[in-house]
């Protein structure tokens, strides 16, 4: 079929429209004046600034400590309620989990940080624990929206498995944690990796939940960026999100060539 | 696989999976028995831990706790009064001095949600804006989305790539990175005084708004759409054009109703997360910009009302929750007519 210019045109503006913010953005933070967006001369010194700075590198480090354990937790309980679902085939409950289990997925952020706080004050009052606001809840709340997004992606990945390998095994007498931690983890291990990556991506990205949940002195990275933000653009914040972009993209583009590089029988 | 009820949401959701399968690290490779599982397993049977309510309880409790129970809180909440306190409302049940139990429910703040006008404009605002954005996204995606399903193999996974890119990236830097371009000594108003033209405002009205949840989303609206496009076969656009329609009829009626699911959920990817924004409109709409999620957020920062935001909370799920429910009759009936 012939082909027009139209389709490759609006393609193209559209690609434009995805990176020329990112390119300006990366452009204007080597920028030597205070004002972002006029040119006054190639500089590093917001670099500088943003490194010197300890309540930026505190809040990075709180976020990485939060991302790292929220998605650990969520792999566990993702990969146990995906498996849950897909494997077994009927319990009492099974509808009220699945349904539970896909709510974070739909619910405005608004929502869950809303009501994960005034939980967190009525377990206080209640029981004393959790004991204030703090990186814990942080951590259980971020747990709870990133264990949905695992269970949807082991999920997906157990349903389109083969079962003639896992019914081999238990043919063969292995025991159903047997063909779990021999068969299945191994077979879906790429689908974990992917997982917890992006639990950890979105735990790193989230400010409105941690706003609610945090307390004082437990500032994540994007609630101190946004409290940034809010007092106008500052090049320093350039230079912050052009070193996140520049360590995403060089991640993205290591896994990318990894996974192209990969034999295509390799993959499952 | 079966069909759980609301498990058909989760259908819906894999296609958001797609975000992730495109992103695969390599598997390491499979060594059963070496590692911490043999370990791991023998620990568990030796605790007695074995069988399936193994599997299913720790998540089940896990989101009865954080999920279930905070919901009915927020519900409980909604129906106590305001007061200044901490925690800053009033108990619901009260215990009398000879022990009788008294239950009080204020209907007031749902009276209040009805009666002042600014919270119904503020949820038909979101919903206003979350579908002009959504049919916004959709005219900006198909076009890349049948772009990148027609390219070549070794083009289609680079063009993916840098799709799903600005994803892993900060949503927030990639909102901040609009006001920079669209304020009115910003990178697109330099451009256009250059060469001579009017300056145009764009920055803290509801243009930005859209502006940000378009460039936000379209990741979710693309991946569908190219799933769905990926797979439609040339035969059948080359019958349509051997029959002699013009290309433009047979997108007309081979290529968009193939695609129709593929629209429907991408379009429900934007729709979903755009009505409860609270992020874009603050940073890039005007202050008169009303959407639900900023009303929550003030009503609970700013003004301190607890119950009240509680309300506007319990609002909000029947609101975004019904839409969502007719959205998926809609797709699950586009399916089962295949």
């Amino acid at each position: 079929m012939k082909r027009g210019p139209l389709i490759p045109i609006i393609a193209t503006l559209g690609f434009v429209f995805l990176y020329a913010p990112i390119i300006s953005l990366i452009v204007f933070s080597f920028n030597e004046s205070k004002l972002v967006t006029v040119w006054g001369g190639f500089s590093t010194k917001w670099y500088g600034e943003l490194f010197a700075d300890p309540q930026v590198l505190n809040a990075g480090l709180l976020s990485l400590r939060v991302a790292a354990v929220s998605a650990s937790i969520a792999l566990v309980l993702g990969t146990l309620c995906g498996v849950a679902l897909t494997r077994f085939r009927r319990f009492r409950g099974k509808t009220l989990l699945a349904g539970l289990v896909s709510a974070p997925l739909v619910m405005p952020d608004v929502i869950t940080g809303l009501s994960l706080l005034l939980l967190f004050v009525a377990m206080e009052s209640l029981i004393g624990w959790p004991a204030g606001r703090s990186e814990l809840t942080i951590v259980l709340a971020h747990s709870t929206f990133c264990m949905s997004y695992v269970t949807v992606v082991v999920r997906s990945r157990l349903a389109d498995l083969d079962l003639s390998l896992e019914e081999a095994a238990q043919d063969l007498g292995a025991t159903p944690a047997r063909v779990f931690f021999d068969i299945t983890l191994p077979i879906i291990a790429p689908a974990l990796v992917s997982g917890w990556l992006l639990s950890f991506t979105l735990s790193l990205d989230d400010l409105v939940i941690a706003s609610f949940v945090s307390g004082p002195g437990s500032s994540t990275l994007p609630m101190v960026i946004f409290s940034k933000i809010k007092l106008g653009v500052s090049p320093d914040v350039n230079a912050l999100a052009s070193v996140i972009i520049g360590i995403v993209a060089l991640g993205v583009v290591i896994a990318t060539i990894l996974q192209l590089r990969r034999p295509r029988t390799a993959r499952a | 696989m079966g069909r759980d009820g609301v498990g058909e949401l989760v259908g819906l959701v894999r296609l958001g999976a797609d975000l992730v399968s495109a992103m695969d690290l390599p598997a390491a490779a499979a060594a059963p028995e070496r590692g911490p599982w043999p370990l791991l397993r023998r620990w568990l049977v030796r605790m007695g831990i074995t069988g399936r309510w193994a599997v299913i309880l720790p998540p089940a409790l896990w989101l009865t706790v954080f999920l279930l129970i905070p919901v009915l809180v927020v519900f409980k909440i909604s129906f106590s009064e305001a007061v200044v306190a901490r925690p800053p409302y009033l108990p619901l049940l009260t215990f009398g001095e000879d022990g009788e139990v008294q239950l009080t429910l204020h209907l007031s703040n749902y009276m209040f949600l009805g009666q002042d006008t600014l919270y119904i404009a503020a949820y038909l605002n979101s919903i206003k804006i979350a579908f002009i954005s959504t049919i916004l996204a959709l005219l900006v995606g198909y076009p890349i989305a049948y772009f990148i399903a027609r390219s070549s193999d070794r083009w289609r996974n680079i063009l993916l790539m840098l799709i799903i890119l600005p994803f892993w990236s900060s949503f927030l830097l990639r909102v901040y990175a609009w006001i920079g371009f669209l304020k009115n000594n910003g990178v697109i108003n330099n451009a256009l005084q250059a060469v001579g033209l009017p300056q145009v405002t764009m920055l803290y009205t509801d243009f930005g708004v859209y502006v940000g949840i378009v460039y936000t989303y379209l990741p979710f609206m693309i991946l569908p759409l190219y799933t769905t496009l990926v797979k439609l076969d040339d035969a059948l656009l080359e019958a349509s054009a051997d029959l002699g329609a013009r290309p433009f009829r047979t997108f007309l009626s081979v290529t968009l109703p193939l695609s129709l699911p593929g629209i429907i959920a991408g379009s429900m990817l934007v729709f979903i997360p755009a009505i409860g924004e609270y992020v874009i409109p603050t940073l890039l709409g005007s202050p008169s910009t009303l959407m639900i999620g900023r009303v929550l957020w003030d009503e609970f920062f700013a003004n301190r009302d607890w119950p009240l935001a509680a309300s506007v909370a319990i609002a909000m799920l029947v609101v975004v929750v019904v839409p969502l429910m007719l959205m998926q009759n809609a797709q699950n009936a586009v399916v089962e007519r295949k």
